[in-house]
């Protein structure tokens, strides 16, 4: 999978280093502020209430 | 490296299309269980981190919110109360705020000497998600009943996680738009003992998460019976769980202070 994307990516070695750090951070952006706060409340970790 | 010598022996019964499959297929398996370890991770930073970042920025907007709102009115009342009476004792006006609303200020001095946080109204995911919130039902501050506020422990600023260092007799000041509000954690402060109170309710408890007693009017007590001026913080125990809950039970020390009179608050707050 790693190596199929490293392949597609265009130009050469420093380009596609760069294109894969820019990948990188993108993915882990929309992880930590689109996908992670919708999963969270589902889970259960953040429950501090007393609910009957 | 010796690729080549296997390539050979083996190659009776392992045709070379065969290998590259089972080796396509491994790295595959491969990359993706390292791909959910590292979401994983990134799940943790978020948790221990980034909520910490998204909660500060929600607690300034508050605060900002709180205070121009109490500049705007410094009495939430029409009718200002005569000052001139000094026998006329200060009476705080009655609280009504909307859900997500924010209403108070609490400081307490044991987990920080500046820590303060704005408490909301409500206590769903999204109030709790800026600040400790208020049990919509609970009494007011300073009013008699159970002023309940639940917080996180760990994540969000983590509000509470520090609460099992509370000591008896220690001060948890509630700052409303024109009073000051002192409580103080119950418990026998000359032993330290927080299960000492004479009024039978601990300081300190943990509960498990279902135990709705614990906020009711006397804590404790399901007949919903009002005794007191009572405060009941709530939060996860253990610290990164949600088996239990740990609470805190205080009650209200003497009467309020006005903002008026003490803008900068009640001496239980200096230290």
């Amino acid at each position: 999978m790693y190596t199929g994307i490293w392949r597609h990516l265009p130009g050469g070695t420093a380009l596609r280093a760069t294109e894969a750090l820019v990948l990188v951070i993108a993915i882990s952006a929309l992880l930590l502020f689109v996908v992670f706060p919708w999963v969270e409340p589902m889970l259960p970790f953040t429950e501090v209430t007393i609910t009957p | 490296m010796s690729t080549a010598t296997r390539d050979r022996t083996s190659a009776a019964e392992n045709t070379p299309q065969r290998r590259d499959l089972g080796r396509t297929l491994a790295r595959g398996v491969g990359q993706t269980l390292i791909t959910f370890g590292l979401v994983a991770l990134l799940f943790v930073v978020y948790e221990l981190w980034v909520t910490d970042i998204l909660a500060a920025r929600d607690q300034q907007a508050l605060t900002e919110q709180i205070q121009e709102e109490w500049a705007d009115a410094p009495t939430v009342t029409g009718p200002v109360p005569a000052p001139q009476g000094p026998a006329a004792p200060f009476a705080p006006a009655p609280i009504d705020v909307g859900t997500g609303d924010p209403f108070a200020i609490v400081h307490i001095p044991r987990l920080d000497a500046d820590y303060n946080r704005v408490v909301v109204e409500g206590v769903s995911q999204v109030e709790l998600a800026q600040g400790p919130g208020h049990y919509i039902g609970t009494a007011m501050p300073g009013q008699p009943g159970n002023f309940a506020v639940a917080g996180h422990r760990v994540g969000r600023g983590s509000p509470f996680l520090d609460l099992d260092q509370m000591q008896p007799g220690d001060p948890i000041v509630v700052e409303t738009a024109d009073a000051w509000f002192v409580y103080r954690v119950l418990g026998d402060a000359a032993t330290g003992n927080l299960d000492t109170d004479p009024s039978g309710i601990p300081g300190m408890e943990i509960v498990p998460p279902t135990d709705v007693s614990v906020i009711s009017p006397t804590p404790g007590d399901l007949s919903g019976t009002v005794t007191d001026a009572y405060l009941t913080l709530t939060t996860c125990h253990p610290k990164y769980s949600a088996r239990q809950r740990l609470i805190i039970h205080a009650r209200l020390d003497g009467a309020p202070l006005s903002k008026a009179t003490a803008p900068d608050g009640p001496p239980a707050l200096a230290g």
